[in-house]
């Protein structure tokens, strides 16, 4: 039964999300189904904030190895959640915006989080140039294949390109290197991320029908029951 | 003396007065005043939306001859049979259509438009009652429906023939055969293995797909008794992805190998997340590490962090922009499709073998389908061959969707 349960909700629900795109009368239904997830991934949150807490406190409380980062955690959880719930600083009363000027939470956000989350951003740039530098190492055929490719997008990207190609003839216009650039992000990228994406939705059809017909438990730990 | 004085108000009154409606009339103000109405919309159609199950009512009509000089915007006014005109939307200018989501089933509404001028609104003829009725069938996605019938068909066809004993071919996929050789590697070093299913929840199927492919980890790590590490960014993916690892480790008769804490929850926050990730990483170590799942632009910051620490790295995500970040930084990438047919593939049970079968019929008409559009195109533009009109309009029946 504790597997069969599941499997049951699995297979109505699936089945008339699918049948709500093709028979209106079902549509209702199944937006109805889409507001269930929310409202029971509300109530989620509780469990994720709980174990967040708890996973950090007990790292605090026995003083486990690196503590002092679960300490700026749980300081930085409870001021969030206070200054959020209480309204602190801005205006008060449960009709006051947690988002309005003076309000701890927004203040916290725009000068803590934000900042943060930009610098975490920012690390991408460093990382594609370490990324590159690796996958463009020209060790064999495709590595510099695509060393061209890349060195082409890139030129194309900049006035270097047209400096250096702009004198091509016009009729030969297609080897210009910006031009040569819009082609390889058109032509050969686009139709290789496109069949991906076809791919990608057959398998997510296949996997769906696996759900849905039970077939496939694993969500659920496997075949046992 | 105060005759002067008067004479001088007098005087300066006039002046006054004179100057203002001077400038009165350079501005405008005064023809403002006396100009017309702009001209109407005209004819106001209202009909029933097809396809749909009876929640709105399309409303068209021509721009107004002073439409864009001339008006403000729009009013869309409606009223029932013999009801009174209610104001129920006002609309930019340029705007030629409305549809309003916001009717009952079964009752006649009637429309009018206001066009907006700036002396007044002027009001456009009634339209015919409309009747938002629902249909049982959407014929706008008959061939999307014609698809799903022959595709899902050949997938139960092709679990039907596994189930009778026939032998599928099904290819190699680099990434799940290595699978049991990273865990493995993490258990001779002592070290866990990382797995993040991505940063989206329980809805999106890329996460579903994580959590199928999970449970085949956990029950690997199980047997193997190592140590399994899960940080999430979804709740609900918290909850999933314990009782996943939960029943793995029971089914692999090691219930007291489970720990609740292996998977935990940092948060719902994009970079948040990465941070506390990369800190893992930094810290623990991992020999092994799994991005499984949707991923946006944090999928090279955590590969590359993965790469620095020197582990073995599998990821598989079903979003194109990403793929190129994962070849570049991971060991094995399962790409697009390959993501979603792990969990059968790492199954082997000849049911779900046959699933992924059934998806080589889809890859086979869309191959059809992209050879003969493209041969037609190619035909039609350059050499202008009549015949292949008619070849390029069944493929766009067959193959548009509405």
């Amino acid at each position: 039964m504790k597997k069969q349960i599941p499997i049951l909700i699995t297979a109505t629900v699936g089945t008339v999300l699918v049948l709500s795109v093709f028979f209106p009368p079902a549509k209702m239904l199944g937006e109805d189904f889409s507001l269930f997830f929310d409202i029971i991934a509300v109530f989620a949150f509780f469990l994720g904030g709980g174990n967040l807490v708890r996973v950090h406190f007990i790292k605090v409380y026995r003083r486990k190895s690196d503590w002092v980062y679960s300490v700026v955690t749980l300081v930085g959880f409870t001021m969030m959640l206070a200054s959020g719930l209480f309204k602190l600083g801005g205006p008060p009363g449960i009709s006051g915006s947690v988002t309005a000027d003076g309000s701890y939470l927004n203040t916290m956000f725009i000068h803590i989080i934000a900042p943060l989350s930009s610098t975490m951003y920012a690390l991408l740039a460093f990382f594609v140039a370490s990324a590159s530098y690796r996958a463009f190492r020209a060790k064999n055929r495709e590595a510099t294949i695509l060393l061209i490719a890349a060195f082409v997008i890139l030129l194309g990207r900049t006035p270097l390109g047209m400096m250096a190609t702009g004198w091509v003839w016009e009729s030969l216009s297609i080897f210009q290197i910006p031009n040569l650039a819009v082609w390889v992000m058109n032509v050969p990228n686009l139709a290789g991320q496109r069949s991906i994406l076809i791919g990608v939705g057959l398998g997510v059809v296949a996997m769906s029908l696996r759900l849905i017909l039970g077939m496939d438990r694993t969500y659920l730990g496997g075949d046992n029951d | 003396m105060l005759n002067r004085v008067l004479l001088l108000c007098l005087a300066l009154v006039w002046t006054v007065s004179v100057s203002v409606t001077a400038q009165d009339v350079a501005e405008g103000g005064i023809d403002t005043l006396s100009l017309p109405l702009p001209a109407p919309a005209q004819n106001v159609v209202a009909a029933n939306h097809v396809y749909d199950d009876g929640e709105v009512i399309d409303v068209n009509w021509d721009k107004s001859p002073d439409d864009p000089e001339n008006i403000l915007g729009y009013i869309v006014y409606r009223a029932e049979t013999d009801g009174a005109f209610d104001s129920i939307r006002t609309l930019l200018p340029g705007e030629t259509f409305f549809s309003d989501d916001n009717v009952e089933d079964e009752i006649p509404y009637k429309y009018q438009i206001g066009v907006i001028g700036e002396n007044g609104v002027s009001l456009s003829g009634e339209s015919e009652l409309a009747v938002a009725t629902w249909e049982l069938f959407n014929f706008g996605m008959w061939n999307t429906f014609l698809w799903m019938f022959v595709f899902c068909g050949s997938v139960i066809g092709f679990i039907i023939s596994a189930k009778s004993g026939r032998k599928l071919y099904i290819r190699k996929i680099g990434g799940l055969e290595a699978l049991e050789e990273a865990v493995g590697r993490a258990t001779e070093m002592g070290r866990p293995i990382l797995f993040i299913p991505g940063i989206l929840d329980m809805d999106d199927v890329q996460t579903l797909a994580a959590i199928t492919i999970l449970g085949k980890v956990a029950r690997v790590v199980a047997d193997y008794d190592s140590k399994i590490r899960m940080p999430v960014s979804r709740s609900l993916v918290l909850t999933a992805a314990r009782e996943t690892i939960k029943e793995s480790y029971t089914s692999a008769g090691r219930p007291d190998g489970y720990n609740e804490d292996m998977v935990q929850y940092v948060t719902d926050e994009q970079f948040g997340y990465v941070a506390a990730v990369n800190g893992i990483m930094v810290r623990e170590k991992p020999a092994t590490c799994l991005y499984l799942g949707a991923f946006f632009a944090e999928s090279l910051i955590l590969a590359e962090t993965g790469n620095s620490i020197g582990a073995i790295q599998i990821a598989g995500t079903a979003r194109p922009g990403q793929l190129p970040f994962f070849v570049a930084a991971c060991d094995y990438t399962l790409i697009g499709e390959e993501l979603f047919a792990a969990s059968a593939y790492l199954s082997e049970d000849p049911k779900q073998l046959g699933s992924l079968k059934g998806q080589d019929v889809g890859k086979v008409i869309a191959m059809f389908g992209l050879l003969v559009g493209t041969a037609a195109m190619t035909l039609s533009v350059a050499w202008q061959v009549p015949a292949t009109q008619w070849i390029l309009d069944l493929m766009n029946n067959l193959f548009t969707t509405n």
